[in-house]
């Protein structure tokens, strides 16, 4: 018997391998895989049971994880919710996180490299991982400014340091409630999110980044830029001014805003068409430009491009296809040329920065739980997108807006404010998207600003920029240069 | 060829039954309590180690130390050194390994099954972990009961076709209407009033044990015959099939009738290791997994239970069965719950193992997994393996067929359990709803491995106590 004995023996053992197998199998080789599937509520506890690092404003919270007594540990709390869902996003439990949130999730979360050995140490020492809190470039003065002066409108305001990039104010509206999405019950989570997805007002969309809408007239700035920094043309380079524009190999007619022609003449200038924000002058000098020097410029700028700063910035776009009649459209912002409060608020700040664009940026620096700095930013300089003499013009050009243009909304007494409005059409029917974007004061720029309203400011096709835009944009400099 | 078959089953039993009693002070001669006190302190060990896991989890899941249930835990090793006082005055030359090894396993189960009220919030009778302790009370205390009833197994030999007959009359009990139990799809519990329930199939495996032993020692000569040569192989006379058709049926009908595979596949199994140990003929084995896999595949495709089993496992992280009600959710829950533990664990109590469904019972290897990783799953398997071991050297070093039968049979038919259900929740094989022999929550269970650690100690015993055999 002992011969069988030995076989069934090893039998036993061939099934203990393949158990000793299997859970190797299982827990070395396919942990990672398991550990990483969105079906896994283990992982998903485990992000909730680090105590997650802030988000701070000026040095107060907007962002906290409070200690609570459930599964989860730690509640995600927004003080000042709405006011900064932008900038942080959300963290719900049974979803991925956005915003911030989402972006720097690694540090919030403590498992970023940087902090690697603060991980080593929580597990010899056996005290609780923390995550890393996050220092914010928002400025709560302009923040609050901006959200004040948009109202109950549909759209962003934007306000960024010219000469470092820092993004001081981002606010969309409508906004919502996050505090809303990181309740601990899966029901309520969905229920608010369902409704904020159905919403048609979209209060979800980071407007100030990810809205895409046609810039039209604050678009002339990029052409304008282009124009001059071809060498072709000056401030003063003349266009025969007529009252309506039939574009070529087309049937349609393009018309200055006011109707009629450009202030008077029988030819108008550069600077003037800037000034009065004509379309008719643009269209010419786009046309004469071509689309290849006005897509170069669009581009330098920041358009066609992806970047994060680090929530991810959708691509303003500049199309790279276009016969003469979108040509002449696209001199004034119009066809499918496509921005974002951010990218038009880039190209004030480089006008303002003497034509050196510097990377936009929401963070200053990320802080380890002993508040040591983990990680400054500088502000870093993309490129030089214009001479410092064409900036300087342009300077002068929408100076001259604000003060005796179509940009006259947006003047302060006792400060040069520089700015340029747009009316945008979109489709026949339907409301116009009205913008405002400048900077202040014109001669050493503090803050550059652009202003989104969409859905025509509730007044469908007989609202524009400057009745709506131009004011907020003022409301906002004056709160923060008065600061 | 045919192994030389000395000892004709009665003949023998009743040659070397005045054995119990007589010659204790030659014993103590040969071997002084060396056996024992080695037992003694490896059960020391075994104690300590529960204790320090049940302390363990109250500091990992409580953040304190609660006396009360650590007093429960004592209890328990009072009983265990009360059977190790027992052994010392019943069976003194049994094998000290079983002992402790049994217990050390009992005392993981309870601490773990302890970790999972804590988080499901169960306390006092409503917990697990204190029916645990209860049972596993129980189950020692009828394991001393075999110790001092059963003073010679070969007692066990005279009783083989009672044995067979309680093994079927325990299988029908859960088919009986009013006291049969259905449990998540399986009919194989029997329950009085609404209290205790009990899984009668836990006990019958032993008699099943006892039975194909006896029989198997009866009519090994006409087993053993060889029939047609086929495939190259010598198979056996068709008049021969009967025995083998019979327990073929006998699993079959737990598959239909019972809805539950894994029985069937640990009691077939049980009979063909036995029958090819006793006949020497691979032909049997062959000729069973194919009757077993037959049926098995007859029954994939025609009982909805056994399809859905099979999907689970092959395609277990595909959405659609994942989310399918009879899915493979919980099996995937408990991979998530390996894959959290890793290569050491997260440490006792600070692990999600209560996310998977029935943390405590089927899948009680996950929860472990998930709290001491592959380390301590490495640590439980190698436990395992030893018990096996020790059971299977009975079979090696005994002298008697109906001894090494069945010591070899019931420690088989542990190492085929956890194959079982190990294999299924790490998906080896597909799931199939067992327990984990000693770790899992569940009486019959407790009792049913018990009595075979109390058999197997019996056999080891008095093997040593072979005058011819020098260990």
């Amino acid at each position: 018997m002992n011969r069988e004995l030995k076989r069934v023996s090893i039998v036993v053992m061939l099934m203990f391998v393949a158990l000793l197998t299997s859970t190797t199998i299982i827990q070395v080789f396919q942990a990672d895989s398991l550990t990483a599937d969105a079906r896994n509520t283990r992982t998903l506890y485990d992000s909730y049971s680090v105590e997650r690092g802030a988000i701070l404003v000026a040095g107060n919270p907007i962002a906290q994880s409070m200690p609570v007594a459930d599964d989860y540990k730690y509640q995600r709390t927004y003080s000042n919710g709405p006011l900064y869902a932008p900038i942080t996003g959300f963290m719900p439990i049974n979803g991925s996180p956005t915003g911030l949130e989402h972006a720097l999730n690694g540090e919030l979360s403590g498992t970023s490299n940087a902090q690697f050995f603060d991980k080593i140490n929580s597990l010899i020492t056996g005290q609780n991982a923390k995550g890393a809190s996050v220092e914010v470039t928002i400025d709560p003065v302009a923040q609050q400014a901006a959200w004040d002066a948009l109202g109950n409108l549909t759209g962003s305001v934007v306000v960024t340091e010219p000469k470092t990039g820092r993004i001081l104010a981002m606010v969309s509206k409508p906004g919502y409630d996050p505090n809303l999405l990181t309740v601990h019950d899966n029901q309520k989570v969905t229920d608010s999110y369902e409704s904020l997805v159905s919403d048609k007002a979209n209060p979800l969309i980071d407007r100030a980044i990810n809205a895409l809408n046609p810039p039209g007239s604050v678009f002339k700035l990029v052409v304008v830029t282009a124009a001059l920094e071809s060498g072709k043309f000056t401030p003063e380079s003349t266009f025969p001014n007529p009252g309506t524009f039939q574009l070529p190999g087309s049937s349609s007619i393009v018309i200055n805003s006011g109707g009629g022609t450009c202030g008077g003449g029988d030819t108008v200038t550069i600077a003037t068409a800037l000034r009065l924000s004509c379309n008719i002058p643009m269209a010419e000098l786009g046309l004469q430009l071509g689309d290849k020097a006005i897509r170069d410029t669009a581009e330098k700028f920041g358009f066609n491009t992806d970047y994060s700063i680090p929530l991810n910035v959708s691509q303003s776009a500049y199309p790279l296809e276009l016969d003469d009649a979108q040509l002449a459209l696209s001199a004034f912002g119009q066809t499918s040329v496509r921005a974002t409060p951010l990218q038009m608020a880039m190209v004030s700040a480089t006008i303002a920065n003497g034509g050196v664009e510097m990377a936009p940026n929401l963070i200053d620096q990320i802080l380890a739980p002993n508040l040591s700095p983990l990680q400054s930013f500088e502000p870093r300089t993309m490129k030089r997108v214009m001479s410092a003499e064409t900036a300087a013009t342009i300077t002068q050009m929408m100076v001259n807006g604000v003060q005796d243009g179509a940009a006259s909304n947006a003047r302060i007494d006792g400060v040069n404010v520089a700015g340029k409005t747009g009316t945008a059409e979109n489709a026949a029917d339907d409301p116009y998207t009205l913008w405002f974007t400048g900077f202040a004061p014109a001669e050493d720029p503090k803050y550059a600003i652009s202003v989104l309203v969409e859905d025509g400011g509730g007044l469908g096709q007989t609202g524009y920029g400057n009745l709506l835009a131009a004011p907020i944009a003022k409301q906002v400099l004056e709160a923060v240069l008065n600061k | 060829m045919m192994p030389p078959s000395n000892s004709r089953g009665t003949a023998t039993a009743a040659a070397q039954r005045p054995q119990g009693a007589k010659p204790v002070r030659v014993r103590r001669l040969h071997l002084p309590q060396k056996l024992r006190n080695l037992e003694l302190f490896l059960l020391l060990i075994a104690c300590g180690i529960n204790a320090a896991a049940v302390v363990l989890v109250q500091l990992g899941a409580l953040g304190h130390v609660d006396t009360t249930l650590v007093l429960l835990g004592a209890g328990l090793s009072v009983l265990v050194l009360c059977m190790h006082v027992v052994l010392r005055l019943v069976a003194r030359d049994a094998d000290p390994f079983i002992l402790p090894i049994a217990s050390l396993l009992n005392g993981i189960g309870v601490a773990m099954i302890y970790r999972i009220d804590i988080a499901n919030g169960d306390a006092g009778w409503d917990s697990s972990a204190v029916r645990q302790t209860v049972w596993s009370a129980l189950a020692i205390a009828c394991a001393i009961a075999v110790l001092l009833i059963i003073r010679n197994h070969r007692v066990l030999f005279r009783y083989t076709y009672v044995a067979g007959f309680v093994a079927v009359v325990l299988l029908l009990l859960p088919l009986v209407p009013g006291l049969g139990r259905e449990v998540s799809g399986a009919r194989v519990w029997i329950g009085i009033g609404s209290f205790a329930t009990f899984q009668p199939g836990e006990i019958a495996k032993i008699a099943l044990a006892v039975f194909f032993a006896g029989y198997l020692v009866q009519g090994r000569d006409s087993l053993s015959m060889v029939g047609k040569r086929f495939l190259g192989m010598r198979f056996p006379r068709l008049r021969d099939l009967g025995p083998i058709l019979v327990v073929w049926a006998l699993s079959m009908s737990v598959i239909i009738f019972q809805r539950d595979l894994g029985t069937a596949l640990l009691y077939f199994g049980l009979f063909l290791v036995m029958l090819y140990l006793a006949t020497g003929r691979l032909s049997w084995v062959l000729l069973g997994m194919t009757l077993f896999l037959g049926g098995a595949i007859i029954a994939s495709q025609t009982l909805e239970y056994v399809n859905g089993r099979f999907t689970n496992w092959l395609d277990a992280l595909n959405p659609d069965v994942y989310g399918a009600s009879g899915g493979s959710y919980q099996l995937v829950q408990g991979l998530f719950g390996l894959a959290k533990g890793g290569l050491i664990g997260t440490g006792l109590g600070q692990g999600r193992p209560d996310i998977t469904p029935v943390p405590q019972s089927d899948y009680i290897i996950a929860s472990l997994g998930e709290e001491l990783g592959l380390a301590g799953l490495f640590a439980i398997l190698a436990l395992y393996l030893l018990f096996v071991a020790r059971g299977f050297r009975i079979g090696f070093a005994g002298n008697d067929d109906f001894g090494k039968l069945l010591g070899v049979g019931l420690s088989f038919v542990v190492a085929l359990q956890c194959f079982i259900v190990i294999g299924g929740v790490t998906r080896v094989i597909p799931l199939t709803g067992l327990t984990t022999p000693f770790l899992a929550a569940g009486g019959s269970s407790l009792v049913a491995n018990w009595i075979i650690a109390a058999l197997l100690l019996r056999l080891s015993d008095t093997l040593r106590n072979q005058p011819r055999l020098v260990i």
